[in-house]
């Protein structure tokens, strides 16, 4: 994990904290952007944000729906908790930012109820369960308290986006695999035997081990690739000299 | 050099001779008139859907497990044991699914054999009936003397794909008939097995039989069964003269449905079953006691899988809290 995960930050307020993160090293734009979504992503990587991981994505609809909400949510309050950084006392700040969330939470509850009231009554309570959400919670603790607003929305942008991906992962295989159906269109005919399980609780859990298991085996395959492939560079670079 | 007059060597001095593969096999040759006989009650089906699932376990071990690991026997007895849970009229690739499962899930990924938690058969047979609930729960009737040849089901149904109603006569099983209707069925076809059900859970005399044999060769502890069988019977017997309408008498309890072939052959599994003589005792008894409590006022006609299923998941403990004395030790007095 990267520094950012390091303990609580010293008092925002005690000066120049971001200042000294900035100039130790300039980090592009693209790598706060692009971290969550593969390098750091929160489900896969992290294993943080389980709950709903395994709770909602019996079907893709209720999975992008949730994917959207949760982005809104962590985009927002990242927005919010990075531009008032500095005027959030270091002992309130964790409720601080539980309040900040539960307003995004509140706004994307009324709008899921108000747009998707199908997929809003189906995600029952894991709506409101995104201000617990240990993602959202993470990523200000470790990251929009200490840095600057537009680090910390690209941070936010990425870390959403890897939570969206992770979810339509799970919920592809378990509504593909449960219901042979995808985003209810029917993909294998009427014929198609559904496998139950996979729409059922027993089933998240199952889709999640094999997706981490997969993710874990071709992470131990990229060295020995990197290794496989070295000699041929080797080759090649001795030939151009 | 001539050999020495006195060998000294540390114990022990005798070999039984029993190793892994050799009780493996023997349980394995006990299998087979079991399947022989769920083969004449049901025709080919019977062959070909413990084929399908035993081949699901041994391609599994082979691909996933270690070095010829298939050779012990282990995969093969898991293979044949879920064939003879699953009906006769399963699509051969659902049993295939379930052998992978039962291997894969249940056995390799806790380490292989020796380290499983439950009962890898079993798990399969539980995650076959999460998934295809109706196909596992479609019962054909005994094949009659005409058309033996005739298959049970649409067995050769293509993977993904439901099955299709063939025009094979399915019947309700003993415990669905008493559970849903309150019939009664004859003891005699239950202890012969000429009843409709999974393909082991016919015969109850001859289970009895087979697993005697294994509890003679000391293969598995005679007390799990002795202590299943016993508090199945109480039970039955208490509830049964409570309210003789409701519930069955303690044979039929016995004789019916999957306690002869789970409390035989599933429940003595070597490696989920506890290592201490009164844990095995305890065990049997917790296994009875949910089997009768599922059987009476659960939703399901069956509940011998799923009690296995939780007693494995209590063996650790049972283990722990029966440990025998240390001979020469002493137990420890708290001062007073």
């Amino acid at each position: 994990m990267s520094q950012e995960m390091s303990p609580p930050p010293p008092h925002p307020a005690a000066h120049g904290a971001d200042g000294l993160a900035e100039r130790r090293r300039a980090v592009p734009p693209n790598v706060d952007l692009v971290k969550g979504v593969w390098r750091e992503n929160p489900v896969l990587i992290q294993l943080l944000g389980l709950c709903p991981t395994l709770a909602v994505t019996n079907s893709v609809a209720n999975s992008v729906v949730m994917g959207i909400a949760t982005f809104f949510v962590l985009v927002g309050s990242s927005l919010l908790v990075s531009t008032f950084r500095r005027r959030i006392p270091n002992e309130v700040r964790i409720a601080t930012y539980i309040l900040i969330i539960a307003t995004f939470v509140t706004i994307a509850e009324f709008a899921l109820q108000a747009l998707v009231p199908g997929i809003y009554k189906a995600l029952g309570p894991f709506v409101a369960l995104i201000v617990v959400n240990c993602i959202i919670l993470g990523r200000q603790e470790a990251f929009a308290g200490r840095n600057p607003v537009g680090r910390s929305v690209l941070d936010a942008v990425g870390m959403g986006a890897g939570f969206m991906i992770a979810l339509l992962i799970m919920g592809s295989v378990r509504e593909i695999l449960g219901s042979g159906t995808f985003l209810g269109v029917s993909l294998f005919g009427p014929r198609y035997e559904p496998w139950v399980i996979m729409v059922l609780p027993p089933g998240g859990f199952f889709t999640l081990a094999f997706v981490l298991l997969t993710i874990s085996w071709w992470k131990r395959r990229q060295p020995a690739l990197a290794k496989a492939a070295e000699p041929r560079g080797l080759v090649v670079a001795e030939r151009a000299a | 050099m001539s050999a020495p007059r006195l060998l000294i060597t540390a114990s022990p001095h005798l070999a039984a001779g029993d190793s892994t593969p050799r009780i493996m096999w023997n349980v394995v040759g006990s299998l087979v008139p079991i399947l022989a006989a769920a083969t004449y009650f049901f025709g080919p089906s019977a062959v070909l859907v413990v084929a399908a699932a035993t081949a699901g376990a041994v391609v599994t071990e082979h691909s996933c497990g270690g070095k010829g690991t298939v050779g012990d026997g282990s995969a093969v007895i898991t293979g044949i044991l879920l064939g003879l849970t699953l009906p006769a009229g399963l699509p051969l690739w659902m049993a295939f699914v379930g052998g992978a499962f039962g291997i894969g899930i249940g056995k390799l990924v806790f380490g292989g054999l020796g380290q499983n938690v439950f009962n890898p058969a079993l798990l399969g047979r539980a995650f076959l009936q999460a998934s295809f609930p109706v196909a596992l729960t479609t019962f054909p009737a005994p094949a009659s003397a005409g058309d033996w040849w005739r298959l049970g089901g649409d067995n050769f149904a293509l993977p993904f794909v439901t099955a299709r109603a063939l025009d094979a006569v399915t019947s309700a099983t003993p415990l669905g008939r008493m559970k849903f209707e309150q019939a009664a069925t004859p003891l005699s076809d239950l202890v012969f097995g000429s009843t409709s059900g999974s393909l082991g859970e016919t015969s109850g005399l001859l289970i009895l039989l087979c697993g005697g044999y294994l509890a003679l060769r000391n293969f598995l502890n005679w007390r799990i069964p002795a202590s299943i069988f016993a508090t199945a019977a109480l039970l039955a017997t208490l509830l049964h003269a409570l309210d003789p309408a409701r519930h069955s008498g303690a044979l039929f309890t016995l004789f019916s449905g999957g306690l002869m072939l789970g409390a035989m052959y599933m429940a003595t599994d070597l490696v989920t079953s506890p290592v201490t003589n009164l844990g095995c005792w305890i065990f049997g008894a917790g296994v009875a006691v949910l089997v009768v409590v599922i059987r009476s006022w659960g939703g399901l006609a069956e509940g011998v899988m799923y009690s296995i299923l939780i007693m494995n998941a209590l063996v650790p403990y049972l283990n722990r809290c029966t440990q025998p004395r240390v001979f020469g030790s002493r137990p420890v007095r708290r001062a007073p």
